[in-house]
């Protein structure tokens, strides 16, 4: 214990905890403790989360005047974004670009959670690392890496150049709305593939059996137990990839061109260009709103869904 | 055995899948290493010869690596801080029956889910109100705040993967909190808290969003490639840095899952 004296010496709380007095309150009740060990990062969280967000709600109402802002409340950036067309536009496409990604994210990566889930038994381990590594690399790089792939000059026309196929480049490759969709599916199809891979792995295997003997195809049995049972998986995947690909503003930077540019980019213009933070408060909750709009509309249609199934 | 087999029976055409699109997951990034040792400034097919410059290049370039050192910096304090958030919070929800644990959890969780922007955009307008100059100090604390969920994350499964007798056995021999947790706890999850410094070491390291918007005038290294991006002339340099930083991200994260997989294999025999 000689080393340790200096970590004992700071306890202020020792188990063997007084029989009395607050201390013993302390100690017997679970709750508190377990929110007094919690509380540093419950804090920091909430602080960090809470008051910026307080304070986005609140410039959305204010003006800019030059350099500074009219602190008076009004709604008059809300009422700009509702009636300027620009505005509405942008989020519709942004609604679009995201909501094609996410499906064809989703669409493309279950068959791959299913593949891992069911039919890999040895190195598991390997193939979820291997299915989730890109994920954690920049994201900077792997949206650029695409426009290497899809430019004027890049892999893809060059390459067919080179083979003699095109004479000229293919220029709707870079610059287009398929291009952002392309791009987001690549960047955040890791993010799809974990959800429902987890959701997938818990079913319990004796239910495909049980259908088996009563008699259900593979096409019914998946369409009736696995289907179902995974649909948490789909559900997660499917906000976990529309919810932030709504606001992505790298990838329509860097690919989309005048034609894919969305709601993203123009909030992070009022925050530099054009220096409007007030409009670009607004169109931020502006955004916010109709994300958990869609979001919680989706949840619900679903759980209706589930509901008509079982 | 009959009984399983139609489950684990082998399925071809899913197999050919899967192997498709991990090739989708991989290859266009690796055409970044691929062009980073062509010998032209364009980007584009044929290949011309091979060649080193942009990697010397890129090594005699000061101020990229004065954004590489800002980038550590940032990283490392980053990671220590939302680990250590991360422990206190994954030691109390694995811990303590609290009610009320559900939505505290999904709370801190909340950042995995707010898109960037808005959240970067929040803060910025937070710090100027408040008069704080932007500096590298502001970036930690953004990385901070999207870095404590998935510190938990990683964390949480250590917590729950290990006995909580051994540590009651510790309190009952007369260890007190702070030293049970030294020489009981910490041992255990020690996988745990690497991987998870690892982790946030990565997604601050590759962060561009919050880092965009709360950086002054010291910019970090994906703001600074982002800078080169605009001339055309700095493509093969960017090319050779993003080699370099998707080989060092590519082996941390395999380290850490490995080492933090590993070691729960070693506690929960036949678990995942």
């Amino acid at each position: 214990m000689s080393n340790g004296t200096a970590v004992v010496g700071t306890v202020s709380e020792p188990v063997a905890a007084p029989k009395s007095g607050f201390g013993a309150v302390f100690m017997r009740s679970e709750p508190l403790r377990g929110y007094t060990l919690l509380s540093p990062t419950l804090l920091i969280m909430a602080f960090g989360i809470c008051i910026p967000f307080a304070i986005l709600v609140t410039m959305s109402f204010w003006t800019q005047h030059g350099f500074d802002f009219d602190t008076t409340l009004t709604l008059n950036n809300y009422n700009t974004a509702v009636e300027s067309p620009v505005y509405e536009a942008l989020i519709l496409r942004s609604l679009a670009i995201s909501g094609t990604c996410t499906i064809v994210t989703v669409l493309l990566s279950y068959p791959m959670a299913y593949y891992v889930a069911f039919h890999v038994h040895r190195h598991k381990m390997i193939w979820i690392i291997l299915m989730t590594l890109p994920f954690w690399t920049s994201y900077l790089l792997r949206v650029f890496a695409w426009k290497i792939i899809l430019g004027y000059n890049g892999v893809i026309n060059s390459g067919l150049k080179g083979l003699g196929l095109i004479e000229q480049p293919l220029e709707f490759l870079l610059y287009s709305q398929s291009a952002v969709v392309i791009t987001l599916a690549h960047a955040w199809a890791a993010f799809a593939i974990l959800p429902m891979y987890v959701s997938l792995e818990k079913i319990d295997r004796t239910l495909l059996e049980a259908a088996t003997d009563l008699g259900d195809g593979p096409v019914a049995r998946f369409l009736r137990v696995t289907l179902p049972l995974s649909l948490p998986g789909i559900i997660a995947a499917t906000l976990i990839i529309f919810i932030p690909t709504v606001g992505d503003y790298i990838t329509p930077a860097l690919l989309g061109g005048p034609d894919g540019i969305m709601i993203g980019n123009l909030i992070q213009a009022q925050f530099g260009k054009v220096n409007n933070w007030p409009m670009g408060a607004a169109l931020a909750v502006a955004m916010m709103i109709t994300v958990s709009v869609c979001a919680v509309t989706f949840m619900l249609v679903t759980r209706k869904a589930k509901e008509h199934i079982a | 055995m009959s009984e399983v087999s139609y489950i684990q029976q082998r399925n071809r055409p899913l197999h050919y899948y899967a192997l498709i699109y991990l090739a989708f997951l991989y290859i266009p990034v690796l055409f970044l290493p691929l062009f980073s040792l062509n010998d032209s400034i364009y980007v584009a097919f044929p290949l011309k010869s091979f060649t080193l410059k942009w990697y010397e290049q890129m090594f005699a370039n000061e101020p990229m690596f004065a954004a590489l050192m800002n980038s550590v910096r940032v990283g490392v304090a980053t990671s220590i801080l939302a680990t250590f958030l991360g422990i206190f919070a994954a030691k109390a929800v694995t811990r303590y029956r609290m009610p009320g644990k559900t939505p505290v959890v999904s709370f801190i969780m909340l950042p995995l889910v707010i898109p960037g922007i808005i959240f970067g955009v929040a803060l910025l307008i937070l710090l100027s109100r408040m008069g704080i100059k932007l500096t590298l100090l502001t970036v930690t604390l953004g990385h901070v705040l999207v870095c404590v969920p998935f510190a938990m994350a990683t964390l949480i499964p250590r917590f729950e993967g290990f006995d909580k007798s051994i540590e009651e056995a510790s309190a009952d021999l007369g260890e007190n909190m702070w030293w049970t947790f030294w020489r009981v706890t910490f041992p255990m999850v020690f996988p745990g808290i690497v991987a998870s410094l690892l982790l946030c070491f990565t997604i601050s390291f590759d962060e561009f969003i919050m880092a965009f918007f709360l950086s002054g005038t010291d910019p970090t290294l994906p703001l600074f490639m982002w800078g080169q991006l605009r001339f055309p002339a700095k493509l093969p340099g960017v090319l050779a840095l993003g080699t370099l930083i998707l080989a060092v991200s590519f082996f941390v994260v395999f380290f850490s899952q490995w080492i933090r997989t590993r070691g729960m294999q070693s506690f929960t025999p036949g678990g995942d």
